[in-house]
This record gives structure tokens, sequence and C-alpha cells, in this order.
């Protein structure tokens, strides 16, 4: 499934900055934190001595010890719970799950008790509950999936997803930071992407929750996306530039809370608006952002939104047929050069 | 468990049958389940006039038995005044009564040192009480009231108090046992001596997260004690539509930890199996299932007619009662006089008034509040509702 694409930083403390990998900013985020606060520690199966199925987080069982990585039963209710429980009691747990389609049967301990802990008695729970995302992997339904709208309409989680190395890390530590309880989704395909390889700063930095960035700046048409998407958004750019279209391509990066300035702000400068995400179109996160837009910037729009997303299927798993399912640059430029000509 | 003036009270013989032999549960206390008949030890502890007393066997002392009583008959009238204020709908919600278990939530959180944890559910409203919350808080709180612990934006005892070790329950039943397992193992890496109690019931016990949680907890060898009431019912559903052992006990065969069973209607063998179990638990023995046999005198909540109960079940409980059977221990034990009795009696009716009063005069919360505390407010603003149309 994750190809390495060359010899990654193993068992050793990785260095402060120099290039690394999506996987590799994550991992040094972990570590950064958890060399700074005590109370850090990773909760999760078989992030111990395996280093996680994606090896985020390889090496952190030699330097920390078995108390603060913590290899657990199948039981992702259980991993939720004693994470709100060890908050509770002042600690910062990270627990993965090892495919965030396993979010599921923990979906009760997250939306019942994590989410509503602070509301109900004033109780915050310092907790990151990350995993890797996402479909375009051959893995079939059921490692596969996007879960960002399964927990948008819960109030009390805040749901964040990188695209890029550098927000890999400043968002893992930002959310292992706050006060409140953080999903970190990390799209599997870009964990070793030799694409997504940059040099980090050597400085301490967070990138902060809530904040969209621009990924590209534009005039004639804005793509709001997030996760992988942003990569297939930056590819329909350079093609559509091509052809005299000059497109603005916002990464949410926080999906909850969101940042609904950035959006209206790009919709405002270029009044018309592609929301693309590879989780399937009906209950979608894009129905939210569209929804908003046509609420706070409908008499800035020249044309309606569109939504560029996956089919309402489950994600297959032969090439074609998920070909067929996920948002495919294809699709994305046929939509841009029709909303371009509205 | 040994009793000094035990006697047999029913016909439940004590010998060696086969089955005794190949269906044992492990128990600290070596209690084989055919002791135990229709949730009643085949041994009573009677006193010298033949009535149903409690163990006689404790390490407890007289002024803390008499702290025992206290927190019985709080617990009980507590209950009994938020039975009145429901009917003067003053309560917003439900009123859940703990009637016939009070002895197995007080006697309990009893044994627990003021540093441990324990996640009640609605029928321990005891244990919550001898934890150090207030009356007054649980008044506030089915009211609604701004000055409730949680400001009107939850019921009954869902809330919690990190400084006395309480952390209230959510309806989703076995939910609480992952948290506790949680808190037991953040305690562990901070180097704090903290051992966790977490009541469940006889229908809680068959939820996922209960099976998760208890499972982790006992790998990690993590000081998590269950309380597991055996109390008859879910709502309506009789345990035997829940679990197909005969004693939840039994159940932590399956997770390689030691189960006990006790009176649940005993308030000092209550006490005193947890004391032993906290004790071992504090010693990194690891987790434990307490089963208490116990039975539920009311329905659900205050709206059940109990249709389902059969008949004479009820009137066969009425008999067992905990707060009767201590008050006649103590009386004919010799360990209190009906005056020191009277007296305790008429200072927790008096803390009672009080604290009504004191709730009843708090203002319900301003409806704004509702927006806030989602989320630290300092970093996220509160969730007001938007302005539409406005540019």
């Amino acid at each position: 499934m994750s190809t390495a694409t060359r010899k990654e930083q193993k068992s050793s403390r990785p260095e402060r900055g120099g290039v690394a990998t999506f996987v590799e900013a994550i991992r040094q985020g972990l570590w950064e934190e958890m060399e700074r606060d005590p109370s850090v520690f990773i909760i999760g199966e078989d992030v111990g001595v395996y280093g996680g199925a994606f090896k985020v987080t390889d090496g952190l069982l030699a330097e920390f010890g078995e108390e603060r990585v913590i290899d657990t039963p199948i039981s992702e209710a259980a991993i939720v719970g004693a994470a709100c429980g060890a908050a509770l009691m002042g600690m910062r747990p990270v627990a993965e799950f090892q495919f965030i389609d396993f979010i599921s049967p923990a979906f009760d301990m997250l939306t019942n008790y994590a989410a509503k802990c602070r509301y109900r008695w004033g109780a915050g729970l310092p907790t990151v509950f990350r995993g890797p995302c996402g479909a375009g992997v051959h893995a079939g339904p059921f490692h596969s999936v996007n879960a960002e709208a399964f927990f948008l309409n819960t109030a009390g989680l805040k749901i964040v997803e990188p695209s890029t190395a550098y927000d890999a890390k400043g968002l893992i530590k930002a959310a292992i930071s706050d006060p409140d309880p953080v999903l970190y989704f990390e799209h599997k395909k870009l964990y070793r992407l030799p694409r997504l390889r940059e040099a980090l700063p050597e400085d301490d930095y967070i990138v902060p929750i809530g904040k969209a960035r621009t990924a590209r700046e534009g005039r004639d048409l804005s793509i709001v996306t997030f996760g992988a998407q942003v990569l297939n958004a930056l590819d329909a750019a350079e093609e559509l530039e091509k052809e005299g279209l000059d497109v603005e391509v916002i990464d949410l990066r926080t999906i909850a809370p969101m940042d609904k300035e950035a959006v209206l702000a790009s919709v405002k400068k270029t009044n018309r608006v592609l929301i693309l995400h590879e989780a399937a179109r009906t209950g979608g996160v894009g129905g939210e952002i569209a929804a908003t837009i046509a609420e706070e910037a409908f008499e800035w729009l020249d044309a309606p939104v569109v939504r560029v997303a996956a089919i309402d299927t489950p994600v297959p798993y032969s090439p074609p047929l998920e070909e067929y399912h996920l948002p495919q640059l294809k699709d994305v430029l046929e939509a841009a050069r029709k909303l371009a000509a509205y | 468990m040994k009793n000094g003036t035990q006697r047999k009270s029913s016909s439940g013989g004590k010998g060696k049958s086969a089955r005794e032999t190949t269906k044992k549960v492990e128990m600290a206390e070596g209690v084989a389940v055919e002791e135990w008949r229709d949730g009643v030890p085949s041994v009573d502890p009677l006193n010298e006039a033949g009535e149903l007393v409690c163990t006689s066997e404790t390490t407890l002392t007289n002024e803390q038995m008499l702290e025992l009583y206290r927190y019985l008959q709080m617990t009980r009238l507590v209950e009994e005044r938020l039975v009145n204020l429901y009917r003067q709908t003053k309560v917003v919600g439900g009123v859940f009564r703990s009637l016939g278990q009070e002895a197995t939530a007080v006697g309990t959180a009893y044994a627990l040192a003021p540093q441990d944890f324990i996640a009640p559910l609605i029928r321990d409203l005891g244990a919550v009480l001898v934890k150090g919350i207030r009356p007054r808080e649980i008044f506030a709180q089915y009211m609604a009231k701004a000055w409730g612990p949680s400001e009107g934006r939850d019921l009954n005892i869902h809330f919690g108090n990190l400084e006395k070790g309480f952390i209230g329950p959510i309806s989703h039943l076995g939910d609480m046992i992952p948290v506790m397992t949680g808190i037991a193992l953040g305690a562990r890496m901070q180097k704090r001596d903290v051992v966790t109690v977490a009541y469940i019931g006889d229908g809680g016990m068959s939820t996922g997260a209960f099976h998760e949680g208890l499972n982790f907890a006992a790998v990690q060898r993590l000081p998590v004690i269950i309380i597991a009431e055996y109390n008859w019912y879910a709502y309506s559903t009789p345990t035997s539509k829940q679990t197909a052992v005969r004693h939840l006990a039994e159940k932590a065969a399956g997770y390689g930890i030691p189960g006990h069973i006790v009176d649940g209607n005993d308030v000092v063998a209550c006490y005193e199996v947890t004391k032993r179990a906290v004790e071992w638990a504090r010693g990194g023995g690891g987790a434990c299932i307490i089963e208490a046999k116990t039975y539920r005198r009311k329905g659900h909540a205050e709206h059940d007619d109990q249709r389902y109960l059969p008949e004479g079940e009820l009137a066969r409980w009425e008999r067992r009662d905990p707060v009767e059977r201590y008050e006649r221990h103590l009386l004919s034990g010799g360990f209190a006089t009906r005056e020191q009795l009277e007296a305790i009696l008429s200072d927790v009716r008096r803390e009672i008034e009080e604290d009504s009063a004191w709730a009843e005069s708090s203002p319900m919360p301003d409806p704004e509040k509702a927006a806030y505390g989602v989320f630290d407010n300092s970093i996220v603003p509160p969730a007001f509702r938007p302005k539409v149309l406005e540019r």
C-alpha cells in the first residue's frame, strides 16, 4: 500500500527541520511535542514495536518507552475512552486509528463523550485522534474512507486535514497543544509522496487550527478544497492557466471550525467557486460550504456554486471502479471550464 | 464471607454437588455460586431475634458506621425530595430512583480514599454523595437551574468534580468503563496513587464499550474496580434477557480477573468487599468485578408503572430493604441508640430542606448561555445564532 521511496529516519530522533516527507513531518511533530511535554503520549493499535501501520509512530517506543507509547487491544472505543479519561487527569493523549475507517467503532465515544465533555461540565479534553484517511490506493470499502462529514455536524470536535508536510507538522503540534478534542486526518496517499518533500523550518512552529491558506492565488475562479484534493486542484489550476484561466486554490486545512472568512474573501475576489472533496457528494462538507456562500455572498456570485466530489457509493476496490468513484483531474477541469463560461 | 451470628434463612443447602466442582466462579472469598438463589445468599446474617441484619465482621469504627447510616438516609431522602419536586413539576426531566439499592452505592464508595475516582450510574446517587457532592447540587441539576454544576446543560448526576474524584456518567451505558480505565492509566503515568471504581448494571454490561474498556484495563493491570449491580431489570428487560450467565461476576473469568459476589443490600458487606478490592487494586493487583446482588424497587424512572413485575417479587424485596436492615443492625448490635439515629436523621432532613430551598431559589440559566462552552471560548467564539440576510 505504502511504498517508501527512500530510506526513512528510523528509531532515532528526527532532526529538527531538514527535508521531510509528509509522514516524517507528522513524526517530527509528535516527537517534538513528546520531548517538550511529558504529558503527551501515544495510544493505539500496533503503534509501539511496529511503529504503526504506516510507520507514523516509528521510533517513538524506543525513545519514550512503553508507558508513553501504548499498544492497545483492537478496541477503538476503549482507545478513545481511555484517551478521554487520561485527558481528564491532565494528560495529552494522541490516539491513532489504524485506518480512519475504524473510527466508526468509536463514534459513540467521540460524539457523546469527547465532544460534549466541556459543554456539559466544563471539562475540556485536550485530545488528538489521528489516522490515515482517503482513497485512491485500491484498498476497498473499509480502508479508504474520508470521515470528516461524519463529524462535522457534532459540536465539540475540531477537524483538521493537512495537505503539505509543513502543515502536517504545524497542525499536529497545534492539535496536541489545543485544549479541545481534535480529529487529525492524514491522507495516506500523501505520506511518502515525493512531491510533498520539503525543507521544514528549524525553529519551532505551529499552524493555527481554524485558518485556511491560499495554496495558489488567482482571479478568475476559486477552488475550495482540502487534503489530497489540494494537489488535484493545483494540477487543474496549472492546466487551466494554459487556457487563460487564473484559478485560486483555497486549502481549508481546518474543516471545523471552518475559516469562513477565507472562503468568502476568495468568493468575493473571483465570483466563481468550485468546491472539491474526495468524500461522497451527498451530505459532504461541500454542501455546508455552498450553503454558507449562498447565505453570505450570494450577490458576489456570477455563477452557481459547483461541487466536484466522489459519487454516492462506497469506495470500490477494483482500479477502474475506484477511478470512476473518485473525482478525477478531468472532472475538475470540465467543471471549472463550464463554471468559467457560465 | 464469615458472619458472627449467621444462620440459614432459606433452603439452599451447602452440600457439595458435582455441579459445584465443575462450575465454580473464581472469587477471592471462595463463595460458590450455588450459595446464591434468586439474588439472595443461602445464609443471611440474622440477629438474636432472627431478623435480617448486616454482616457483623467489619473493620468499621462506630463513628464510620453512623456515617454510613447518614449517607444511606441522605440518599433515600434526597430522592424522596426529588420525587416531590417532580410532582410539583419543578424537575424538568425524569427522576430515577435507587430505592432498594442504596447500600450498594453507599457501601462501595465509602471504601475509597479521597484521591480515588468513581463513575456512578443513575442509581448510584449514594456514591455521589459519599464522594462529597452536596444535595443542593443534585437538586439544582435536576431542576435545570443556573446554579447547578452543569449550569442547566445536562441532567441529574451528569456532571463531574475532578477535585472530589467524581466523574459523572453519560446516558450511553458502558462508556464510562473505558473512561475510568483512562483515568487509571493517566494516574499511573503521573505516578499518582489512584483507584477507579466504575458502576454498571446487568444491562450496561451487555454493551461493547463495557467489554472494550474492561478488557483493556485487565490487559494493562490497571486498578479499575467494576461494581456490577445485579438489580434484575434494565428498564423493563429482565437480566435473563441480557445475559446467559447466572451471576455477573462469572464474566470476570473472560477477562482473566477475579470476580466477587456480595449482598448488595448489606451496606457493611459492600463496604468490606470493596475495601479489600481497593487494597488489592492499589497494590498492583489490577482490575476486578464485584457483583452486588440487589433489586430495583422502582421502575426505570418515575413514569414507569412496572407492569412487567411478577406477583410478589416486590414484596419479597421490600422485606430486604437495605436502610431498615442497617438500622436494625445498628440498634440490635448495640452500635447506636435510637436517639443517635434520630439526631442523624433530623440533621439530614434539615440539610435537604436548606439545600432544596437554595436550589429552588436559583434562577434558570440565561438563554444565551447555550452558545458558550462548546470549545474553549478564548480560542473559538461562542456559537451564537448567526444573523441572516444582513449585510
